[in-house]
């Protein structure tokens, strides 16, 4: 059987847990083995129907007074709890922040292997996989010596696709925690923003170092505001503090996902380019016509972008009347 | 207040990262090195804590000995010792880099405290992941072999009585962690904007002595077969037009998308 961690939080089903289960099945399926799911924290109806959409023919639903909230140390106590007393052939998790973390906890207890970020798995007598490094910008074939192979997929790498449904049997799984485990738990939690967020935006505004300086950026939020969009940036802006760090985007910032983004005055330096690429269309504004984000852009406009923007801002407005 | 960072060479990759003819390694012929880009900020983090509140900053790393470079450049701005877990080479696997990162705390603690008792660090910062390898475990590894606590995510630290707060990002907001101390934390870039090198930390970069320690440790069950490039995605892009002509050109897209 395949163990696939189904990531929610606080009950809400996390987006990359369709991908983990997605790339789960056609695992599970290579492996000869049943896909199984397991939630944490949570018994929600919802999330095990989910599941079982997704090919889950059990689902372990794991609730405990110590799991009211995410801590990683008790999710990582909870898989080696069911690593050893379900004995899955393997484990996976989607390559989000958590499942990143309480995968790497997991695996820590269990004094075992962990494998972050793979994209394409081959199992057998002795396992191995292509794994992501560098954000993405190279990859890494490597074998896999573990009793049971510990992994998480990257983000991105499978597009999610409920395909033949499981049974989707709920079933409790008792856990026994340690009242050390809270020491990591969440204890509060502040919302700065309602709504739509950089991670989950429709449409992306970004700038890059050709945007000037901070004032400069006064043009790319009106678009973005307009388009029920949120303003990005690349390190470069970052590293001068002309914006937050929570708007970069890129390998050590946020790896968005929009329907397009238009990605202004940014040259596309590989960092941030593996932090766009999930983009599901791409259009550049650059002065130069051989910058790496205009050669891997769908659309391009050559031109300065202090002059562009405020022109497709005015067009917007003009048809919108 | 003492405060251990674990940091990693890494190649400061320019446009494209090409890797070496037996695909062992990155070709970093025409690459300079840096610190892995969280733990610059991890060092910056520990610097400001004990500017505050007093106290000492070490930084560690495993590696060849031309990670002495990073460590160097640490104490240019501000970290106090400098510690070399010395592997001999760039090839462990983060089990392995992990017991041994273990073995050079537990060595580094113990000789800091007296009658046969260790003192430990009141908080070790590692990176989120490695720029490179981002394996995203050694420092829980680390952790739960020290057994201290550990988030990581963190992008903003404040040291209370005995304890330490954590803000993690999330999408729209953050959320608090407290960890009694002795802890790890597990940092973004992010959580400041690291300093450059003053004058003075330049030369006592210079000065400092860097303490050698051997390393040992049994491989672990992950081993590295080639490194390769992506398929590069080719893209027929369609120039819309220059300068604010193409602004129609544009909204047409936009329209077309759904988006508008």
């Amino acid at each position: 059987m395949l163990l696939v961690i189904v990531e929610h939080d606080r009950g809400v089903l996390v987006e990359a847990a369709k991908e983990a289960l997605t790339f789960g099945r056609a695992l599970a399926a290579t492996m000869g083995e049943d896909l199984e799911a397991a939630l944490i924290g949570s018994d929600d109806v919802d999330l095990v129907a989910a599941a079982g959409e997704y090919g889950a023919e059990t689902v372990h639903t794991c609730t405990h007074d110590l799991l009211v909230d995410y801590g990683p140390d008790a999710h990582g106590a909870v898989i080696a709890q069911m690593v050893e007393e379900l004995e899955p052939a393997a484990v996976l998790a989607c390559g989000s922040d958590r499942g990143n973390e309480f995968m790497a906890h997991a695996a820590a207890r269990l004094d075992v292997p962990f494998v972050a970020n793979c994209v394409a798995v081959t199992p057998g007598d002795s396992w191995s996989m292509t794994r992501v490094q560098w954000g993405g910008s190279l990859l890494e074939d490597v074998t896999l010596d573990a009793e049971v192979p510990l992994l998480t997929c990257g983000l991105h790498a499978v597009a999610a696709e409920a395909g033949e449904a499981g049974a989707g049997d709920a079933e409790s799984f008792d856990v026994e925690l340690d009242d050390t485990v809270t020491v990591t738990m969440v204890k509060d939690r502040v919302v700065l923003e309602a709504g739509v967020t950089l991670p989950t935006a429709p449409v992306v505004c970004g700038g890059g170092r050709g945007v000037g300086s901070a004032d400069g950026f006064a043009p790319l939020e009106e678009l973005a505001a307009l388009l029920n969009g949120r303003v990005g940036c690349s390190r470069a802006v970052t590293n001068n503090g002309w914006r937050p760090h929570s708007d970069q985007v890129g390998q050590t910032g946020t790896r968005i996902a929009p329907e397009i983004y238009i990605a202004s005055g940014i040259s596309g330096a590989i960092q941030h380019w593996v932090g766009a690429m999930a983009s599901k269309h791409i259009l550049a504004i650059n002065t130069d016509r051989e910058a790496n984000m205009v050669t891997k852009a769908d659309w391009a406009v050559i031109g300065d972008l202090h002059e562009v923007i405020p022109a497709i801002i005015d067009e917007v407005k003009a048809r919108r009347g | 207040m003492r405060i251990l960072c674990c940091v990693k060479r890494v190649p400061a990759p320019g446009a494209k990262i090409n890797v070496t003819a037996d695909e062992q390694d990155v070709d970093a012929a025409h690459l300079g090195f840096t610190t892995s880009p969280h733990e610059e900020c991890a060092v910056e983090g520990a610097v400001q804590l004990t500017e505050e509140h007093g106290g000492e900053v070490t930084v560690m790393t495993l590696g060849t000995s031309d990670a002495e470079e990073q460590l160097r450049y640490a104490v240019s701005v501000g970290a106090h010792h400098a510690v070399l877990v010395d592997a001999g080479d760039n090839t462990w696997d983060p089990q392995r880099t992990a017991t041994a990162l273990t073995a050079a705390i537990r060595d580094a603690e113990a000789a800091h405290g007296s009658d046969g008792t260790a003192e430990p660090f009141d908080l070790i910062l590692f990176g989120n992941e490695s720029a490179d390898s981002g394996g995203f475990q050694v420092g829980v590894r680390v952790a739960h072999a020290l057994g201290r606590p550990i988030v990581q995510g963190i992008k903003g630290i404040e040291i209370g009585d005995d304890t330490v707060t954590a803000r993690r990002e999330i999408d729209g907001g953050f959320e608090v962690y407290e960890l009694p101390r002795p802890a790890v934390l597990g940092v973004k870039e992010g959580l400041n904007l690291p300093r450059y090198p003053t004058m003075k930390g330049r030369l006592a970069s210079k000065k400092v002595e860097i303490g050698s320690v051997g390393a040992t440790a049994d491989a672990g069950g992950q081993a590295r077969l080639r490194l390769h490039r992506p398929e590069e995605a080719v893209s027929e892009t369609v120039i819309l037009g220059t300068g604010p002509e193409a602004a129609a050109a544009v909204v047409d897209v936009l329209d077309e998308l759904g988006v508008l």
